[in-house]
């Protein structure tokens, strides 16, 4: 499937919305058809065109969620106040309509189970979404790779996923996942909470020793932090992915 | 440099992928300033009307896309030998 990837031209496709899921208030999961969809890795993303009547185009970029499933694919967007793509895509767009959208891309930032690990999943809000396609499919291939998945987020009621997080957590199978808050956290709240600083770090995250492949997505503040702990902590810089979405995502 | 605006060489997944007809994120590349190499999807990405490409060793700029009238130009300002996987 790689192999095909690269060989591929990348060309605009319609694609058909077959299903929307409200994760928060705020982010919404949609699930598009793609006629020719060639598959693709845990951790690409995909181009989304937006064009008006009058011609005006906005593009944008967002992670894949989910591994490859045939023409399918789902992204996780966040609808941002000032976002032109975005809002359109979580208030506008419903069931059957379509859009424009090219992928998939991207070569570097990306995981299989064939890459092995310790995996390290560390990411800041919606930036969870492409990890969340590497945790299904490792899930999914029933994989032996242990992963540490580290998760933050301003409040409890921005976690996403959060059903189905806490199904994989429970299930244990190798697999952990910390959640914590950095603003505000409910009573009983039981995971963390603060951000993920040095020490929190330094206990989440798998020893360098072990020599893990850690990926880091979410706001560029965020990464900037965590993957500069990470190298200060003796994790080898090339085996820390990073996938920086600005201060917005668009 | 450090600052909140910059992305990763990944966001340019797609207009290069347009340029060069095949996946670049994963190909590497030598800054011409300070000989550092690595994989296009870990530099810099500064994004405004072009997206400029920096150097994350040294913030030398390597490359620059602009996009003008659905017409996109690539120039490897400051990346030497670029290579790719078969």
């Amino acid at each position: 499937m790689a192999g095909t990837a690269v060989l591929r031209r990348l060309t605009w496709a319609i694609a058909e919305v077959v299903d929307r899921v409200g994760e928060t208030p705020r982010v919404q999961s949609l699930t598009f058809d793609v006629p020719d969809w060639p598959g693709h890795l845990p951790g690409q993303h995909i181009d989304v065109r937006l064009t008006a009547e009058d011609g005006y185009r906005a593009q944008r970029s967002y992670s894949i969620a989910t591994p490859a499933d045939g023409t399918r694919v789902t992204i996780t967007v966040e609808r941002l106040e000032d976002g032109e793509v975005s809002s359109y895509l979580t208030d506008v767009l419903e069931i059957s309509d379509r859009v424009e959208l090219r992928g998939p891309i991207g070569g570097y930032f990306v995981w299989e189970p064939a890459r092995g690990g310790p995996l390290g999943l560390i990411g800041g809000g919606s930036g969870v979404a492409p990890l969340m396609a590497m945790l299904r499919a490792r899930v999914g291939a029933g994989s032996a790779v242990p992963v540490r998945m580290l998760c933050s987020w301003r409040m409890a009621e921005d976690v996403i996923y959060a059903a189905e997080l806490a199904a994989i957590a429970s299930e244990g199978d190798g697999i952990s996942i910390t959640h914590t808050l950095t603003r505000s956290a409910p009573e009983g709240w039981s995971g963390r909470r603060g951000r993920f600083d040095r020490e929190a770090l330094s206990q989440l995250t798998w020893p360098p020793a072990m020599e893990p492949l850690t990926y880091v997505c979410g706001p560029t503040g965020f990464v900037e932090v965590v993957a500069s702990v990470l190298v200060e902590l003796g994790h080898e810089p090339r085996r820390i992915l990073t996938e920086r979405f600005g201060p917005t995502g668009g | 440099m450090t600052s909140d605006s910059h992305v990763d060489g990944n966001a340019l997944g797609g207009v290069l992928m347009e340029v060069f007809g095949r996946e670049m994120t994963g190909a590497r590349g030598r800054c011409a300033s300070c000989g550092s190499v690595g994989p296009i999807g870990a530099m810099l990405v500064y994004r405004s009307a072009g997206d400029v490409m920096r150097c994350p060793t040294c913030g030398n700029v390597v490359v620059v896309v602009a996009t003008i009238h659905e017409r996109t130009r690539v120039h490897l300002a400051g990346m030497t030998w670029p290579e790719t996987n078969q």
